[in-house]
């Protein structure tokens, strides 16, 4: 069946089986293959992406649910080629990852916190990241990533105040 | 050498693999599509054994967009078997299941279709008619006479059952006042990368080529894909710029790439196979050692061992790959970090009817580690001895280095104490007593954990002749190329696939250390197996030491040459020419100059001005070979197994709710020395997957069986990783002790972390169950069963007049 999908701000209506998920329906049928397919049972959360703003494991949601709703890949977050947002950019800072299969998935579970939580504790940060399962780092480097990217996100355009 | 001396090493840089992570851009095996390509899904055994009578295909074959169903007979016909560590000619080891199916989950046919979603359905039509067979899933009962036997014609399970003894062992167990025995049980568990195993495979029929691109970590992975399915090694090209997510031992992927390799070849389109959660915990072939352990050991009245006898039986499973080789491995460090006079090691292999064992992280060696740890500990008890005390009394001190240990193996350098005296200050030992007994007083069961261990680095396969006698191999090479172009631009190889390791940064940092120039500079990139050098791919912690050292050697060759068309072209003796961050001047005149430009001018451009019979050009490579190697065991067995020995000091405290029975790690504190650190970022984010995966092997993780032979751990709500809740913060306290075996005194690090946390975990635990009268001789320390323990200990207690 016939379904339209808003997928980094550009709608694209595409035929698929009903039974197909948006995981498969992003990676085989729009290319994108930035959310990456882990255990396909909703627990490594290795396929978020975010649906309307909220973290959401493609993986469990078929591609006709998702008709009419704002989706964001990993491939929508960089401002332009070659550039990186405040929060990719600070994941290359700490060295929040190794083999880099979790890491799209983490970005985006860490801008959705972020967007509600502009200076979150480490328990916030390990909560909204708890449901991302990260095999390589031990997962200290994450944390570390986005509490950075908070930091420095708090920076940007802000009046300076000086008591 | 200490890290003032370094321009780049050492430093604090970025990763530069991780700006292709974050936006997605990484390529795995399954991002990649060929035109045409089909998919494969596996029709799986249900029974642990059981022979196969029929396999109807008819009803499969008859859905509209599927076009094969391979078998195993006709797969057998046309391939080898894949290649096995051991001399076990009888154990053959195929992609899928001939005649008999040997645990629940072997692959016995593969369907091909048009999506992997059509593939399985097929699946579900194909008829497999079974005759159940008797079966043995526990590794001393396969050993035992009168067990099924797994390989009927191979006359038992047994693989390999050899005892070493090294030094006089019976003697200082005669002279020794004191002994103790216990048995310990590592459970079956594994890395399980987020990553399942994942290949495509791709025959040009007129070519006569065979493209893999697979998501591997596999020695002579080309040549042993080449050899099963009866190619030349030329004619199969095995793509290396393939990120890999995950693999820290088990992505061997050879039975994959055989069979998706030879359904390309059959049926004239790429094929590709990318495991779904299931097929890969139950027929990936990746998990674990489930080793028991019995230990011997003779000490004196202040607790110093004399001698240890330990008999290692390790359940590989079905079939034997590389695995049994992950007995042979802690030979190189068999007393661990300690000053044991002899040693009787027993190693034994067994075949059962559960998934094939493949190498893990750290090969053998963590659970090694982990025995040797509650040996020590127990020894500590039995002296009314404080724990770390003990372990200062049989550590190998500083001034002892280089140490010869009773299997042959001569460990670099180190300083453990040093590193433990740090680790105790850090950490406020008093402070953290007194926590535990506050912790005690408030109800709760609080422990301390300790081990200290060794990481064996560099490998060398010396483990391969030691069990294998046909087995000569003393090599164990690595490689890198660099190349100067026209342009005056760097350009450097590595030979493998990387999972996560941060090669590119490393072979770009060591070569801007040594050529003076940034290493952002530098590009690194992967040919593909035809076009490239000996490797081994990353294992054994070795590509620090391996990589690292090919790329420093092909960049002195490279700062040899343009010292040399330097020193002619200025018309001066070579030992005048000096190199400064690639321009060459007169020591005695220093406008006298030739600037890297001009020197790459001249090698590629103007022969006439480069020195007598030298070749046109800027390109060097290094085969490098693992320093300390080439040398077979002797007939006893003794052998330098690795050539670096990072320690570990692991420290923590954990709490445990005697209700519930959950652990909570309070505080984490390891001491770590792997000599010169290269990326500090790298080396610590190591280290702290290593503890977290250590923590999963010794509270979480098993894949566990029920009694009818059946995998119970499925999926990963059965398998349980660890989460961002489960790792707490780890204080990692560094030192550095530097090799002198190595370029830049650096040591291996890739398995740093889990070499030591199961121990620590487990100390910690028993340390908090002590009171209760608990031991617990068993990993993973599973939540519910601690909470039956402590409960049944109460009840006793309380039961008591």
């Amino acid at each position: 069946m016939r379904v339209e999908l808003t997928v980094n701000g550009e709608t694209r209506a595409v035929e698929v089986e009903p039974r197909i998920s948006l995981l498969d329906c992003l990676r085989e049928r729009l290319l994108l293959t930035g959310a990456h397919a882990g255990c396909e049972h909703g627990v490594c959360g290795a396929c978020t992406v975010l649906v309307d703003g909220a973290p959401v494991r493609s993986c469990l949601m078929f591609a006709v649910q998702a008709d009419g709703y704002a989706i964001t890949t990993i491939e929508g977050v960089a401002p332009g080629p070659g550039e990186l947002s405040p929060i990719q950019d600070a994941f290359c800072e700490t060295h929040g990852m190794q083999c880099g299969y979790c890491t799209p998935a983490m970005i985006l579970a860490a801008h959705a916190l972020l967007a509600d939580n502009p200076a979150p504790t480490r328990e916030q940060i390990v909560d909204a990241i708890s449901a991302n399962i990260c095999r390589c780092t031990g997962y200290a480097q994450i944390v570390e990533a986005i509490a950075l990217a908070a930091e420095r996100m708090r920076g940007l355009n802000q009046p300076v105040c000086r008591p | 050498m200490n890290a003032k001396q370094f321009r780049f090493v050492s430093g604090d840089r970025r990763v530069r693999e991780d700006r292709r992570f974050v936006v997605g851009k990484g390529r795995f095996a399954a991002d990649i599509a060929a035109p045409g390509m089909r998919h494969v899904a596996l029709v799986t055994s249900p029974h642990p054994a059981a022979r196969i009578l029929a396999i109807d295909k008819i009803e499969a074959l008859s859905v509209p967009g599927v076009h094969y169903v391979l078998d195993g007979r006709e797969l057998a016909a046309a391939t080898q078997p894949l290649l096995a560590g051991l001399d076990t000619p009888k154990v053959p080891r195929r992609p899928l299941a001939v005649d008999v199916a040997r645990y629940a989950g072997e692959w016995v046919a593969a369907v091909v279709a048009d999506t992997r979603a059509l593939a399985e359905d097929a699946a579900e039509l194909v008829r497999v008619h079974y005759e159940p067979l008797p079966f043995v899933l526990d590794g001393e009962t396969a050993y035992a006479p009168g067990s099924p036997i797994v390989h009927v014609d191979h006359g038992s399970n047994v693989l390999i059952d050899r005892t070493f003894v090294w030094g006089e062992v019976e003697k200082d167990f005669a002279e020794s006042p004191h002994h103790l025995s216990l048995r310990l049980r590592w459970g079956r568990s594994s890395t399980v990368p987020i990553e399942t195993f994942a290949v495509l495979a791709n025959w040009d029929p007129w070519r006569e080529l065979l493209d893999v691109y697979a998501s591997v970590q596999m020695p002579r992975f080309p040549e042993q894909v080449a050899l099963a399915l009866k190619l030349p090694g030329s004619a199969v090209r095995v793509h290396n710029d393939v990120d890999v997510g995950g693999s820290y031992g088990v992505k061997r992927g050879i039975k994959h790439a055989v069979l998706v390799g030879y359904l390309s070849r059959r049926l004239g389109f790429p094929v590709r196979l990318v495991e779904d959660r299931l097929e890969n915990m139950r027929g990936g072939d990746g998990h674990g050692p489930e080793r028991n352990f019995d230990i011997e050991v003779a000490f004196d009245d202040s607790g110093v061992i004399r001698s240890m006898k330990m008999r290692a039986l390790d359940n590989v499973g079905a079939y034997a790959g590389r695995s049994p080789f992950q007995l042979g491995k802690p030979i190189g460090a068999i007393v661990g970090p300690y000053r044991i006079n002899s040693v009787q090691y027993r190693a034994i292999a067994v075949t059962s009817n559960k998934t094939v064992q493949e190498a893990v992280r750290a090969f053998g060696q963590s659970p090694t580690n982990y025995a040797i740890e509650r040996a020590i500990e127990e020894v500590a008890r039995h002296r009314g001895l404080d724990r770390l005390e003990v372990r200062r009394r049989n550590l190998i001190r500083a001034e002892q280095f280089p140490y010869l240990i009773p299997s042959g193996t001569t460990y670099d350098s180190g300083d453990y104490h040093a590193v433990i005296d740090k680790v105790i200050a850090r950490a406020n030992y008093a402070g953290l007593l007194a926590e535990r007994d506050r912790l005690r007083r408030q109800g709760l069961l609080a422990g301390i954990g300790i081990a200290a261990c060794l990481e064996p680095s560099g490998a060398n396969s010396t483990f391969e002749p030691l069990l294998n006698p046909k087995n000569e191999t003393t090599t164990y090479s690595d490689s890198c190329r660099i190349n100067v172009d026209l342009s005056g631009a760097v350009t450097a190889t590595i030979h493998t696939l990387s999972a996560g390791q941060g090669h590119e940064t490393l072979v770009a940092t060591v070569i801007g250390e040594v050529l003076e120039i940034d290493p952002d500079r530098i590009r690194v990139v992967r040919p593909d197996s035809l076009s490239s050098l000996p490797s081994q791919s990353p294992v054994g912690s070795r590509m620090a030491i391996m990589l690292g050292g090919a790329a420093f050697h092909a960049a002195q060759k490279l700062k040899a040459r343009l010292l040399a068309i330097a020193a002619h072209d200025l018309k001066i003796p070579l030992e005048r020419a000096t190199y400064d961050a690639g321009h060459v001047f007169d020591r005695v005149a220093l406008q006298n100059r030739r600037s890297w430009a001009e020197l790459v001018t001249i090698a590629h451009r103007h022969f006439h001005r480069l020195p007598p019979g030298t070749e046109p050009g800027l390109a060097f490579t290094h085969v490098m070979q693992v320093p300390t190697g080439g040398q077979l065991p002797t007939a006893d067995g003794r052998v330098q197994m690795y050539p670096c020995f990072a320690f570990e000091f692991h420290l923590l405290l954990i709490a445990i709710d005697p209700d519930l029975g959950n652990p909570e790690i309070k505080h984490y504190f390891v001491g770590h020395d792997c000599g010169t650190v290269i990326n500090p970022k790298i080396v610590r984010g190591m280290t702290m997957g290593g503890i977290a995966h250590g923590i999963g092997a010794a509270l979480y993780e098993e894949f566990a069986y029920d009694a009818q032979g059946q995998l119970l751990a499925q999926s990963l709500m059965d398998y349980l990783l660890p989460s961002a809740h489960e790792v707490p913060p780890v204080d990692i306290v560094h030192h550095v002790t530097p090799s002198p075996h190595t370029v830049f005194g650096q040591k291996g690090s890739g398995e740093s972390g889990y070499l030591g946390a199961p121990a620590a975990i487990a100390s910690a635990v028993n340390d908090a169950v002590s009171p209760l009268g608990i031991v617990v001789n068993s990993l993973p320390i599973k939540m519910a069963q601690l909470a039956d323990l402590i409960a049944a200990a109460r009840d006793k207690s309380k039961a008591r007049p």
